[in-house]
Formats: structure tokens, sequence, C-alpha cells
């Protein structure tokens, strides 16, 4: 009999422990596809970060470094200067992308660093426990904004994939979301392109993906991706955000 | 062979590059810049990369991934910005990663001063960052020590899988005196068999440090202290100069070792039986120097600081003679009169100076 549908060779065999209802678990999936289908798995270094997306060195099947918290561009970095020709990148959650390491993420992009960076925003810290992250959208409660995101106090949240999009070495920049089969055929198209970049060369490419914590939300799985979309579809810009003119011509 | 007048700074930039250094990672900080601007100039050349990190924290992670491919890689700074690697000093320390790392020692606490210090003893020797680590801490006393022991220190941290520190100072860093450029020795290294570079034909390796179980971090913990062991008792060296008849012993490191010289020769003139114990290696700290002590009546430690080293000089000593202190702060060094007129003080001898 043939078999239509399993595991990616992208993945190992172990299997996720995310929470039920958490879509790290598909993004892998699509990493892991992209990284079998592009045939690149034997030439990829991964870089993880800290938080829940730290269990991610376990479950790809390429070589894979972890980080400290936030430094995951600047090992990054590292690798891929010492090893231009293979193809590394960093898996990392909204905290590690965008609170503590927010310098390593404006700087690996005005270098146009030839890495890949995947960001997983679900607008929470997730591993602590569910507080306040720079991605919380504005009167979400939260164990550290128990009465609500003030923005008035602590500001609004950052849309870090716009906000790497003006800077020149960053030549693909693409906001997603895992909500529904269709928005996840299209993280999957954003994540090659972004792993073809780094093929080609052509510089730094950054996927930002709205994804649900319903563990530290309070919410089932189903009513997260309803939430995600009446709360962070709004506040976020979707789509292919900046796409250089060789990226369009890959 | 020939010598060349260097900068002590620019000693440990040419000895990078002949020791197989191809990556340096770094942000600029006074007295250590000589050092990231000989590399940006002479590194490219002989197929090296030099990358100025934003800061840091970047410049020590960067290093921290670049030794994850086996690659030879360096990084250097000043006080300040040396306490911004230490996060990553942590993280280089439990995934067991080669990086040589410069301190060249300004003033402090603080934004501090650009004079010469030893301040940073403690930060260097007994883990700067979080969670109990050891690593190597060479400390060389003169240019062409900048030279050998940065050379070496590449070895070593390849050797032991560690981050090495060489510990200098402002007035090391800063001072040109001539440097034989020997070619780098042969080292008999393990192989690197455990470096990430794509897993083709070969298991998927991973490098980091997450423990998520209190067993796991239990055993990892045992590897490291049994590593760190091994390390104290191979690799204490110290240097003895008028040791061995002495009465009396300086004990001194880097510059205030190469000061204490010139005092131990004036006192020697003067028919006073005084040495010196100049620790080569802070960590592991040479506790062997002070194993016999027989006829030693006392002991007075100089440094650069509020008195740190002399901690482990007391820890060695055992209380089997006296130890005194004698330092000097916020970049003044100490003359040799000056160390000379206090160990006449200390020990109540009459010293001419």
């Amino acid at each position: 009999m043939q078999r239509v549908f399993g595991r990616p060779k992208g993945l190992t065999e172990l299997p996720f422990h995310y929470c039920p209802g958490c879509t790290h678990g598909v993004i892998h999936r699509l990493i892991g596809e992209v990284l079998e289908e592009l045939d690149i798995i034997g030439d990829t270094i991964g870089v993880a970060p800290v938080g829940c997306a730290g269990f991610s060195l376990d479950f790809f099947a390429c070589d894979f470094v972890g980080a400290a918290h936030g430094r995951a561009q600047a090992v990054a970095t590292g690798i891929k200067r010492a090893l231009p020709d293979k193809i590394v990148f960093t898996y990392q959650g909204d905290g590690d992308i965008a609170a503590i390491g927010t310098a390593h993420s404006i700087h690996v992009a005005a270098r146009g660093e030839k890495i890949t960076s995947i960001m997983v925003n679900n607008a929470v810290f997730g591993m602590t426990g569910g507080q306040m992250a720079p991605t919380t959208i504005g009167g979400q409660i939260t164990t550290t904004s128990p009465y609500g995101r003030d923005c008035a106090l602590v500001g609004a949240p950052i849309d870090m994939p716009k906000t790497v999009a003006t800077l020149s070495g960053a030549v693909y920049v693409a906001a997603c979301s895992v909500d529904t089969p269709k928005n996840i055929i299209q993280a999957k198209k954003c994540l090659k392109k972004a792993f073809q970049v780094q093929q080609a060369g052509l510089g730094y490419a950054l996927v930002s993906i709205l994804s649900t914590c319903p563990t530290n939300w309070g919410l089932s799985p189903a009513d997260s991706l309803k939430w995600l979309q009446e709360n962070m579809l709004p506040v976020y810009e979707m789509g292919e955000l900046k796409m250089t003119e060789e990226v369009k011509a890959l | 062979m020939s010598k060349e007048l260097m900068k002590g700074n620019e000693a440990i930039g040419e000895a990078a590059i002949r020791a197989g250094c191809k990556l340096f990672f770094g942000y600029p900080i006074t007295p250590s810049t000589e050092i990231v601007e000989y590399l940006s100039k002479h590194l490219p050349k002989a197929g090296g990369t030099v990358l100025q990190g934003e800061d840091e924290v970047a410049s020590i992670n960067m290093c921290y991934g670049a030794a994850t491919t086996g690659a030879r890689v360096m990084t250097a700074s000043s006080s300040p910005g040396f306490s911004l690697k230490q996060e990553g000093m942590s993280y280089l320390a439990a995934a067991e990663l080669p990086v040589v790392v410069v301190n060249v020692n300004r003033t402090g606490p603080g934004l501090g001063g650009l004079g010469p210090s030893q301040a940073d003893y403690f930060q260097c020797t007994k883990g700067g960052g979080h969670g109990g680590y050891r690593q190597i801490v060479l400390a060389p006393s003169k240019g062409q020590e900048l030279y050998d022991f940065t050379m070496e220190a590449f070895d070593l941290a390849d050797k032991y899988r560690t981050p090495v520190v060489i510990l200098s100072d402002g007035f090391l860093g800063q001072m040109m005196e001539p440097v034989e450029l020997k070619k780098r020795p042969k080292a008999d290294l393990p192989a690197k068999d455990w470096v990430v570079g794509g897993c083709k034909g070969r298991a998927k390796r991973k490098v980091a440090s997450y423990s998520l179980t209190n067993e796991i971090g239990e055993v990892n913990n045992l590897h490291w202290e049994a590593k760190f062991a091994e390390m104290k008792d191979s690799l204490q060296r110290w240097e003895a100069f008028h040791a061995e008849d002495a009465e009396y012993l300086i004990v001194g490191y880097g510059t205030c070792g190469r000061i204490a010289k010139s005092a131990v020769l004036k006192a020697r003139r003067q028919g006073i039986k005084v040495g010196l114990i100049r620790p080569i290696t802070l960590w592991p700290f040479p506790e062997e120097a002070f194993a016999n002590l027989d006829g030693v009546k006392g002991i007075l430690t100089v440094e650069l600081n509020f008195g740190q080293m002399v901690e482990d000089v007391k820890l060695a000593v055992e209380c089997r003679t006296p130890v005194y202190f004698h330092n000097r702060l916020g970049g003044m060094l100490p003359s040799e009169n000056e160390i000379l007129r206090k160990l006449g003080q200390v020990f109540d001898l009459a010293v001419e100076v």
C-alpha cells in the first residue's frame, strides 16, 4: 500500500510534548516538511531559544544549538559566519525575539545576515506561565497584567516583523498565522521562501507566525483559535510585508 | 628569530592569527580597542572573519555560535564590557565551548577609568556569570607573554573544551615591547567530534546546556565538577623568582608581579632574602607553589584592587605563615621602593630605598 501521509523527515521521531492545542506542533511540522522538500536536513543547523520553543532542539532532525534567552540570532550569526555554505535558522518565541533579544533582532536584519528567523507570537511568555510579553495586546489579561494590558502605562504591542521590514538587510519578511488550513498552507509557502532566500544568499529572512497558548490564555484549543482571530489578527499586519525584487524573482 | 616592537594588545592580535583563530567578534572599548582594530586589519588577509557586534552580549554569543562549529574564535574587551559578556561566559562553560576571551582590565567599579587594574580577579576566577563554573585564567606580565599565552590559550581551550580568559590590564595592553613572533607549537589535541555543521552522513548533534530534570542536572554538574578538578590538578602554573631560599615572599601577578621582581632584586642587593611567586594561572590558582613554606617568615601580596587574590593566597598558606597585603588603586601602580618599604614595615626589616 502506498503511504500518502507521514511524519516529515525534517522531524525526529520524538513525540511533541507541547500543551494540547498549542500551535508550535503545526509550525514545527511545516518547517520539517520544508527542510525535507528542499533536501537541506543534512546541511542545516537550527538554533533554539529559551522558552517553550527551547524544546525544538530535540524535535528537528538537523543539528541544533541551544542559545541563551534572546541570543539565538547572535549565535546563528556566529555559526553562519563560520560556515557560510550551511543553512542556519533560528526558532524563537515573541519574548525571545521581541523583548530580551531585541538588539539582535534589529542588527541581524540591519547586517543582512544570511540566516532565516522564525518568530512564534502567542502574545504571552508561555514557559514561565503566561506573563505579559511585548506582543501582549491592549487589554489582554496576563499574570503580570492582571487588570489587562494598559497601553498608557506599558505601551502598545510591538509588531516586530513590521519593524524589521524597515531595515535594508531584511529582504524577505512575512507575517503569517496557523489558525486555519488556508493560513497554514500560506505559512508553509512563506517558510519555504524564507529558506530559499537563504539558499540564494540574498539576505535576512524573517517569518512571524501567530500562535495560540490555550494553557496560559485559559481557553480551550478551539476557543483559542477564535481568540487569536478576533484579537490578534486585527492588531498584527499579515502577509508578505517585504519582498525585494530578487526575492520575487526566486 | 627577529623581534617586533608591538603594543601589548597588538601582540595578542598577532598571536591569535598565528594560532589559527578564524573568527573574531568584538565591540570596541578602551583600553582593549587595539585588539579589534589590529584584527580588523590583519585577520581577513589571513582568511579569517572579523565582525563588530552590536554590543558585547552579541559578540560573546557570536563566539558561542562559531565555537559550536569547531572554528577557533576569540573576543576581547575591558572590564565594563567584560561584565556584559558574563552571561555568555556561563553558557560557554556549560556547553563546553572553546573560546579565548581577553579582558584588558581597567579600573572600576562602574565606568571607572582607563588605567590598569586587577579588580576583575574575582570576576574572572570565581565565575563572573551565574551557576558556579570555572574557566582557565592566564595572567601575562609582559609583551612576550601576551603573545605566548594567547597562542597557548587556543590549545588549552580546545584541549579542555572550555573558555580561556587572558587577564591583561591597561598597562600591559598599551605598552610597546619587543615580541618574538614564535610559530604555533604543535599540540596534541582531541578530535572535535562534537561540533555541529550539518548531520549529513552521521547522527544529529546538539550543543546546549539545558537540563530539564534535577536528575540530569546533577549528572551534568558532576561531570563539570570532575572536569574542573582535573583542570585544577593539571594546570597550575607560576613563576618562582629567587623563591628557593626566600625568608620573605612577595606574591603578585601580571603587572604587579613584574614590578615586584625589581623589588626582589633590590632587596637581595641589601642582603634581605626576598623571593617572588608570580601566579601565571589565576585559575586554577597555583596552590602547589605554597606547598613548602619552610623558612618563610611571611608573605606580602601586592595587587591593584582592595584585596582579591590575597584570599586565595591565604587559603593556600593555611595560616602557616602570616600574609600581608599591599595595593594601589584607581589606575595607579606601586613602585619597587614602595613595595620594599612595605616589606620593611610589616616584617620589621631595615630596608634602604
